[in-house]
């Protein structure tokens, strides 16, 4: 079977929130592809629509808002595993219905960054690992109760048959957030979506998340869809990345070309603000300034005309960048850039407004 | 307790800030009568110092005793022991342990904190001036005109709109409210500012933005900071030197450079090995560390560390090292500190 297929490929995605001060565009044109086995790491501004994009994926976008437009296709590996494909289109699916639930928590499940919010706290970490694994799989409480022991050992939780009874906040932050994951596995999804699941931990505990999700990604064959603003964590998990930016995605293309050589003046930024650990520090020289984005994401209500980083590009191209929005462009085949730097054609003069 | 004062001090170079012996434990209460059963070491015999116009950074895993030993210095809580000495501008040489109500008044206004969360540390009912302007009002200071026009001057001093005045919290970013949080620690003027984690809740972007002001600010105000943080590569920017705190003790300190490139005690060498770097080129080594940050209600026997370390001997079961100069001005608490030799960050190359 081809390793590179296509999982999840979300087309020209718009998720508005229509509120009595105006409409918040948080999602606003996504196209995105997920690929089999594969993690991409999605990175951007906070506000940026990472977290909404997520949950349109899973249908689980609140009132007021709304998908309103685009196309979320899911290619779900039919059971047998014999490379054959049911595309179900998840935005027409009923939100409440049978077909999403029967998604939701089994082939696409998700990791929220606050674990105490995923995990109930007045139940047993047990009772709710085994009520996700009897609402999926056809299982007696009995069996429910050794797989989910099964899984608290294989994200390494100390004494799994005993923390299994115990409440949530008994455990340590790290603790809780491996129950967590258990219990997002617990049914052996296809997709892992993880929203900034090591956030909230230090270093060390964080480091042996990550590599707790590398093994169980590499023996369950699972995509990973990872959101974080650490470029760090990034670079240690995604092959893929796409890099978000005011409800859009501006750069995607692998984990070495985003860091070694981006094309965006956005990305640029970002990685140019980051604090690294350099030989100038090693050789205690005084520091220096970090480089800075300038400015501030607007605020939500207002939409930009042009391509919505140019107030804040170093490179902006006057009478193009703040007229006409940028259309995806393909540097190369795995390369997808949305600046004008990198459209000859659009130079020439302003085309029509979308 | 070894001597941590610099060698040859004139009364000029004397450090800002003295720690000693710092302890603070908090009592483990059960039933009705609400009984001491036990006790949380949340920080354990504590010494360092820091200089005039210096920052010193402060790591270690969640629950390691950080934020309580920044709250010790401000006195927002009672230390169970230790001295903690400070060249106050108008007091003189105080021990902040000692003092009375009034004389804890007088010594915060030098001693400053910021805090990690801003979205919880502004009150959303007080508008800027009122936020900015609560430390100079309290300490009278400033009322009236004088007020709103030190509170217009700090908010522009970080990089605000003095016509914010008037607005209330809810109406800003998260980095905006750490810039309101910073204006509002740093408009008595202080000489000392305590930053536990001003910048873990923001992304990259604002935090540059942050980090660069802290240390405008440090440059134009001559301000001296401890600076707690989860995050090594944003410590090892903005730290002159480094401490590690594991399970209420420093087990090493040095210069930023001397810890991050040959560091000496196991613990860190598990940190800096776990520090996410942005760069995809894969990893030479990597040490994992393994099982759980001690309790520190009830810490093992011997070195706090030994259970979780690779290098651990029968002697580190049964005695506690000591805090050990082993070159100049770096300090390791480990058995082997002057023996191991561990690996310090992968270097990346300059930009
Ligand atoms: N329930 C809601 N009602 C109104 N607006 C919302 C709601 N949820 C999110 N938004 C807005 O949608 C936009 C995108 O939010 P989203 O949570 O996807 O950001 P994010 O990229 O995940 O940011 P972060 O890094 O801070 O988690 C933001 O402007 C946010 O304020
Ligand atoms: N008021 C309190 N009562 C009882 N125990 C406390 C109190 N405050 C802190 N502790 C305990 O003291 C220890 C040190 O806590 P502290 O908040 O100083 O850690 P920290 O290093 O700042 O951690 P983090 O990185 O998570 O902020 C912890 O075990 C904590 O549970
Ligand atoms: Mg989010
Ligand atoms: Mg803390």
């Amino acid at each position: 079977m081809p390793e590179n297929q296509v999982l999840v490929e979300i087309k020209d995605l718009h998720t508005y929130f229509f509120l009595a001060e105006g409409v918040v565009r948080a999602v606003d044109g996504v196209d995105l592809v997920i690929k089999r086995r594969q993690t991409l790491g999605v990175v951007g501004e906070s506000g940026c629509g990472k977290s909404i994009t997520s949950l349109s994926l899973l249908r689980l976008i609140p009132p007021p808002g709304r998908i309103t437009q685009g196309e979320i296709l899911y290619y779900k590996p039919s059971a047998g595993d014999n490379g054959s494909v049911d595309v179900i289109n998840i935005t027409a699916l009923n939100p409440n219905g049978r077909e999403i639930r029967d998604i939701r928590g089994n082939q696409i499940s998700m990791v929220f960054q606050e674990p105490m919010t995923a995990m109930s706290p007045v139940r047993t970490v047990g009772q709710q690992i085994i009520e996700a694994i009897m609402l999926h799989q056809k299982v007696n409480k009995a069996e429910a109760r050794k797989r989910a022991i099964e899984m608290l050992a294989r994200v390494k939780m100390p004494k799994p048959e005993r923390t299994i009874d115990d409440y949530p906040f008994q455990l340590s932050g790290g603790m809780r957030q491996r129950a967590v994951i258990a219990m997002a596995l617990s049914c052996h999804p296809h997709l892992l979506i993880a929203d900034e699941p090591t956030t909230a931990l230090d270093v060390t505990t964080e480091a042996q998340i990550l590599d707790l999700m590398r093994s169980l990604q590499n023996e369950l064959g699972m995509a990973i869809m990872y959101i974080t603003h650490n470029l760090g964590v990034v670079a240690e998990m995604a092959e893929e990345v796409a890099v978000m930016y005011l409800g859009k995605v501006v750069e995607q293309t692998d984990v070495k070309t985003i860091f070694l050589e981006p094309l965006h003046p956005y990305t640029q930024g970002l990685l140019s603000s980051i604090p690294r650990l350099d030989e100038s520090i090693m050789r205690g020289e005084k520091r220096r300034r970090l480089q800075m984005i300038k400015g501030m994401v607007p605020d939500p209500y207002t939409r930009l005309k042009g391509c919505p980083f140019h107030p804040r590009c170093p490179k902006v191209i006057g009478d193009v960048c703040d007229q006409v929005e940028p259309a995806s462009i393909w540097v190369r085949p795995g390369h997808m850039v949305r600046c004008h730097l990198y459209a000859e054609a659009v130079k020439s003069g302003p085309a029509p407004s979308h | 307790m070894p001597d941590l004062m610099p060698q040859s001090s004139p009364a000029s170079s004397e450090p800002l800030l003295v720690v000693e012996g710092l302890t603070k434990y908090f009592p483990i209460r059960r039933g009705f009568f609400k009984r001491v059963v036990g006790q949380v070491k949340a920080v354990d015999h504590v010494d360092f110092y820091v200089q005039e116009g210096e920052t010193l950074g402060l790591v270690g895993e969640s629950g390691c005793g950080k934020t309580t030993t920044g709250r010790c210095i401000l006195r927002a809580i009672e230390p169970t022991d230790g001295r903690i000495l400070f060249r106050d501008p108008k007091l003189g040489r105080v021990d902040i342990c000692k003092l009375d109500k009034e004389q804890i008044r007088l010594v915060r206004r030098n001693i400053r904190m910021i805090f990690q969360d801003p979205y919880a540390s502004l009150n959303p009912r007080m508008t800027l001036l009122d936020i900015v302007g609560a430390p100079l009002r309290a300490m009278g200071l400033a009322h009236g005109k004088e007020l709103e026009d030190r509170v217009a001057q700090m908010l522009q001093l970080v990089g605000l709109r003095p016509e914010y005045m008037r607005r209330y919290p809810h109406a800003f970013s998260g980095g905006q409210r750490q810039r309101i949080g910073l204006a509002r620690a740093l408009a008595p003027y202080p000489k000392f500012v305590v930053c536990d984690e001003p910048v873990s809740a923001l992304d990259v972007s604002v935090q540059a933005q942050i980090l660069n002001l802290l240390e405008d600010l440090q440059e134009q105000m001559g301000l001296t900071y401890l600076f707690v943080a989860h995050d090594l590569s944003v410590v090892a920017h903005i730290s002159d030197r480094v401490a590690v705190m594991y399970v209420g003790k420093i087990v090493e300190l040095a210069s930023t450079a001397e810890l991050f490139s040959s560091p000496k005690h196991p613990y860190t060498e598990a940190l800096l090995s776990a520090i996410p770097l942005p760069d995809p080129r894969p990893r030479e080594k990597r040490v994992l560390l393994t099982g759980e940050v001690a309790n520190p209600a009830n810490p093992p026997s011997g070195c706090y560390f030994h259970p979780r370390c690779s290098y651990a001997e029968e002697i580190c079961k049964t005695h506690e090292p000591e805090f050990d100069e082993v070159t100049p001005g770096h300090y390791v608490k480990c058995h082997f500190g002057r023996e191991l030799s561990l690996t310090g960050v992968v270097r990346m190359p300059d930009r």
